[in-house]
């Protein structure tokens, strides 16, 4: 049987409303307003999980999102599985089923566990120094380390929730709702500011909503019920938006801010569906107020990680607002009042308190002596120096501390206890507001890093101002609104204020003990098992940066990010290496706060919406025809159209064959097509392209090939001049976008003086590309109007032409070789002109083709493609293509890279034609070119970029780019594979008809 | 992230546009008068500035122009924007 734990109700929880919930295959009871570490703990239990690298037995050690124990996974083995996830901020719902992460095969047995003892073999950067190791050594450990380390498990199926995105503007955003948050809410919407007001719990106060004694009053009335009436107000205001359950993820510059609103995590999951799971919300405020409150801090003691151990903020919380006692025989641990603030919460509530341990050795404030006319006994400048328990705390050892604090004396006294509440002082929540660029200063009284220079219209208020007192918050929130607001006054100016809290702290980073230090297990990092020695043996081993030390020892890098112990990570650095803390600075916290999932990250921009994808008119009809396609850029194409039990070889075989043989049909229409018009188009073709445009004819076509400024080949096309000052010029696929935005470029800012207009028309023309010997007989039946005689329509020549009503342009221009049209008419027309060249084509055995037979036929020529041949580093004369370069113009992009000192050496790599030895032999596609295979290590000449079984040819045939290849002509070359090298032979690229008579046939 | 004020659109968010790098780096008039050195040097050199720097924009995803921008790279503060072929308005 378990204890129930459970003492007087508690603020948040309905005791009319029992849940049953399942942790680790055991049935429990919480209630509505539970979460699911409050209702473990009302369950007595304080084992959840095991530590990262050691595997320690580890507990709840927090009430809030900085919990870096507690890790929990939800609904293992279910489409809804989460890992990950912080039990401290899981609300409970009936049929909840949550189990611990982290050990294998059980959290009570646990092989890692081992570890624990292996500890001297695992200090810091001890996962670098693994990697380290031959890599042999390494294959071994990674199947014990990643299955004794796992992080928990993802989830297998497809994620059945939505997720949506959402923009928000609004003149105050205001992130928190503690008593700072709410005072700045209510004062931004009365002030007419359109406000918004988040938090990241499901209720409102932080907690002050909980702080029930007499000790701490506003008006005369409890901190709570004075805060309370101020909620029931803010609800009517009009002007402000409430969100809870959203937290804010990041807090970008420019007020832009993305948060994460969750909706149906704290419902039954029958309860989910037709319901948004999670938004992100993104949010440009004019103005942010950042009221994140502060996150109490623990103490760096030997073994201070054990289950049982909480922060005493923690204790405090789960006692009054979850009615929750942590512990049936408490001791509290602390350096400063807060831990007298929970001790007075937990006599109220009857939960025992059999001692407080408290490291200063005056102590003078109100709480102090309350809890002392309890008959609590109070050990003043002592330490703790050891804690025992393996599963969970049972035992403490104190000793008094040196007047110094360095050092224990005195006689050892063991205390026995079931629950240890630590309180190291407060650290400001700044995180968001560091996020966001800001600067911090470090507070020397009081050992805190708060908020300095605002690097956007922005505040911080509250304790993540480095306020503390009921008093300071009060009052400075009060002050600060009305100049960041820019009002005459508050509301909150002449309030009475009672505040108990005395601000006296004897902060020591790294407790002494009487141990020899190098036997000590005290913890700075819990998730990641970092301890006080790891940082010290960082310093040993030379790393003096704070950011290094973080990356060596992993302090902070867990997905807490160390909310809890980077500043004793910083104040050791600062103590052992002798730097101040102000000087040494802190590490950067990054977004998100709290982790996303990747469902909110994407939204709706999943499945069938992750990426735009188009279509060109004609789709449908590859569709039908049965086409597999291919992504080139954001297009599909049609790839090859397999007849029955053929395959993609088999296919492209027979489209190949029939291309070159009768006639070949591909849809064109995803090439890029930029019309240019303007009385200076040809003196801007002559800047772009390496080839001279002035004297094109009108009526003609001329391929050219375009540079960037450092010489290397940027895409290619054909362009046609339709008229003096018009025309229109086609790039390849995937370069259209760029290839428009590079043009503009330079006609926006180098060439302003030409008039030149561009206009994409890519979507605005469907072209059907029809080749082979009987390619004009198909088009003259297609366009009986106009004359194909070669006389009149020779290659690389154009006509405007009329099939029945519909305007076409005619191009007589080839990229596989052969006598070849292609038809451009309006998008909407395309898959009509398209069906019709199928009808016509019948009787000649017209056989559509896809994107690799395109690539075979054009490989058969040696036709470069921009992007498979090439690769930003190959010149044109590097391609053998130097007849495309002008000699007698002046300037064009990129010309003058071409005789720099690097471009004009002899030994670039140049594109060559590969003929392997055995004809039937086809090359790898990006297989590696060397000439010795003896030689170590062996020198690579270059690799192969396009290679494909040519059945014109009856042999293998393939481009390579190989070192200084053009004087190769004719050399033995090997291509080393996996299993057996083969020998090719460099050749011209141009494989089939050299001449060119192809053209005209 | 950035909100940009277009010159040509007004203030919108820098998802809609594109940075282009350094400003005020004209291309050379007379290429092929210029030494190696002379070429690499308006070919590669960039300055990274932690301060002050002169930046080209062009607003990619809505009218297409390009501009220039003052910012501070040190705290992305805009200092200005202006039109290409106009002065800074800043030094
Ligand atoms: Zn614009």
């Amino acid at each position: 049987m378990t204890k129930n734990l459970r003492v007087k109700t508690g603020k948040a929880i309905d005791e009319t409303y029992r849940i049953s919930f399942k942790f680790n295959g055991t049935t429990y009871y919480g209630f509505k307003g539970d979460t699911l570490s409050s209702a473990l703990l009302a369950n007595d239990v304080h084992l959840v999980g095991r530590s990262f690298k050691y595997h320690r037995p580890r507990g709840i050690m927090t009430a809030g999102s900085e919990e870096p124990n507690a890790i929990v996974q939800l609904h293992d083995n279910s489409s809804r599985t989460e890992p990950n996830v912080r039990a401290t901020e899981v609300e409970i719902y009936e049929g909840l089923e949550a189990s611990s992460q982290n050990c294998w095969p059980s959290v009570k047995f646990d092989i890692g566990g081992i570890n624990n003892f292996l500890s001297p073999l695992l200090p810091a950067g001890f996962y670098y120094k693994t990697f380290m190791w031959p890599a042999s050594f390494w294959e071994k450990y990674e199947y014990f380390i990643r299955r004794s380390a796992g992080l928990g498990k993802s989830p297998k199926e497809k994620d059945p929730d939505v997720y949506e995105h959402k923009y928000i503007h609004c003149d105050v955003l205001v992130i928190g709702s503690g008593i700072s948050g709410i005072m700045s809410a209510k004062t931004a919407a009365k002030n007419g500011f359109k406000t918004l007001l988040v938090e990241e719990k499901p209720n409102l106060g932080g907690s002050t909503i909980y702080q029930n004694s007499d000790f701490f009053k506003i008006n005369n009335q409890n901190s709570s019920s004075w805060l309370e009436k101020e909620l029931n107000e803010i609800k009517k205001l009009g002007n402000l938006e409430i969100k809870t359950r959203t937290s804010v993820a990041a807090f970008h510059g420019y007020n832009f801010l993305l948060a994460r609103e969750n909706f149906t995590d704290h419902l039954p999951i029958e309860q989910r569906s037709n319901k948004t799971r999670q938004k992100l919300l993104k949010i440009r405020a004019k103005k942010v107020i950042t009221a994140t409150g502060s996150i109490e801090r623990p103490m760096i003691f030997d073994n201070n990680d054990r289950p049982g151990i909480l922060l005493s903020s923690a204790i405090k919380k789960y006692a009054d607002f979850f009615g929750v006692a942590s512990g049936e025989e408490n001791i509290l641990f602390t350096n400063n009042d807060s831990a007298y603030e929970t001790a007075i919460s937990l006599i109220q509530k009857g939960i025992k308190i059999k001692a407080i341990i408290d490291n200063r050795e005056y102590v003078d404030s109100k709480l102090h002596y309350e809890v002392e006319k309890n008959n609590i006994k109070i050990f003043k400048g002592y330490t703790i120096t050891d804690t025992f328990g393996y599963k969970r705390i049972n035992k403490i050892s104190i000793k008094q501390l040196s007047k110094d604090g360095q050092k224990v004396v005195g006689s050892k006294i063991n205390l026995s206890c079931d629950c240890l509440g630590v309180s190291g002082g407060w650290t400001p929540a700044v995180h968001l507001f560091t996020q966001s660029g800001g600067k911090l200063k470090f507070r020397e009284e009081d050992q805190v890093f708060i908020p300095n220079i605002y690097p956007s219209d922005q505040l911080s208020v509250g304790s993540c101002n480095g306020d503390f007192t009921l008093e300071e918050i009060l009052k400075n929130t009060s002050k600060s609104l009305k100049e960041f607001l820019n009002i005459e006054n508050t509301e909150y100016e002449n309030l009475e204020i009672l505040s108990s809290f005395n601000k006296s702290k004897r902060n020591i980073w790294l407790l002494p003990s009487d141990k020899v230090f190098g036997k000590t297990k005290s913890f700075v990092d819990y998730q990641n098992d970092a301890t006080a020695k790891d940082i010290k043996l960082a310093l040993r081993e030379g790393f003096r940066s704070i950011e290094h030390v973080k990356r060596y020892t992993t302090t902070g890098m867990g997905t807490d990010q160390g909310k809890l112990g980077n500043m004793h990570a910083l104040g050791i650095i600062s103590e052992t290496a002798g730097a101040k803390m102000g000087e040494l600075g802190t590490t950067t916290f990054r977004p998100p706060y709290t982790p996303l999932t990747f469902g909110t990250i994407v939204g709706r921009n999943v499945g069938e919406f992750f990426d735009i994808f188009r279509k060109t008119p004609i789709h449908n009809w590859h569709v039908k025809n049965k086409a597999e396609f291919e992504n080139v850029g954001q297009w599909k194409r049609a790839w090859y159209y397999p007849k029955k039990n053929e395959n993609m070889h088999q296919a492209v075989q027979r489209e190949s064959k029939a291309a070159r043989e009768s006639a070949g049909i591909l849809d064109a229409s995803t090439l890029g097509k930029i019309d240019i018009q303007g009385t200076d188009a040809s003196e801007f073709l002559n800047r772009v392209y390496t080839n001279a445009w002035s004297k094109l004819a009108i009526g003609k076509c001329r391929y050219g090939l375009m540079l960037n400024e450092d010489g290397m080949v940027y895409d290619d096309g054909v362009t046609t001049r339709l008229d003096e000052n018009h025309y229109i010029m086609t790039t390849t696929t995937g370069g259209a976008a760029n290839v428009m935005a590079k043009l503009e470029d330079y006609l926006q800012t180098e060439w302003p003086e030409l008039d030149v207009y561009l206009t994409s028309v890519t979507d605005h023309f469907a072209t059907v590309s029809i080749c082979g010997p009987s390619s004009k007989k198909i088009v003259s039946e297609v366009i009986p109007d106009l004359n194909f005689s070669d006389e009149s329509f020779p290659h690389m020549s154009f006509k405007n032409a009329k099939i029945g009503k519909i305007n076409c342009r005619v191009m007589r221009i080839s990229f596989t070789g052969e006598h070849s049209y292609e038809i451009n008419v309006q998008a909407n027309y395309g898959k009509s002109v398209w069906e019709k060249c199928m009808e016509v084509g019948k009787d000649y055995n017209i056989t559509p083709y896809g994107t690799e037979t395109m690539h075979l036929l054009r490989a058969e020529k040696g036709f470069i493609i921009v992007g498979q041949d090439t690769d930003a580093t190959m010149t044109p004369i590097d391609l053998q293509m130097d007849w495309i370069v002008s000699k007698k113009k002046y300037d064009f992009i990129g010309k003058r890279s071409l005789y720099r000192s690097d471009t004009i050496k002899e030994d670039r790599k140049q594109l060559v034609g590969l003929i392997t030895d055995n004809p039937n032999e086809i090359l790898e596609e990006g297989a590696q070119i060397v000439a010795d295979i003896n030689k170590s290590p062996i020198e690579m000449l270059g690799h192969v970029t396009s290679s494909y079984y040519s059945p014109n040819l009856k042999k293998s045939i393939a481009l390579g780019v190989v070192r200084g290849g053009k004087n190769m002509m004719g050399q033995k070359l090997i291509v080393p594979m996996e299993k057996k090298n083969i020998n090719v032979t460099v050749a011209d690229p141009v494989f089939l008809d050299k001449e060119n008579k192809r053209l005209n046939a | 992230m950035f909100i940009i004020h277009c010159p040509f659109c007004g203030e919108r968010e820098q998802s809609e546009f594109k940075s282009g790098g350094e400003a005020h780096i004209v291309r050379p008039r007379q290429p092929t008068e210029l030494s190696d050195d002379e070429w690499a040097e308006y070919l590669f050199m960039r300055k990274n500035i932690k301060g002050i720097q002169f930046e080209r924009w062009n607003h990619a995803h809505g009218c297409r122009k390009w501009f220039n921008m003052v910012r501070d790279t040190s705290n992305d503060e805009i200092k200005a924007v202006y039109k290409m072929g106009e002065k800074p308005p800043i030094k």
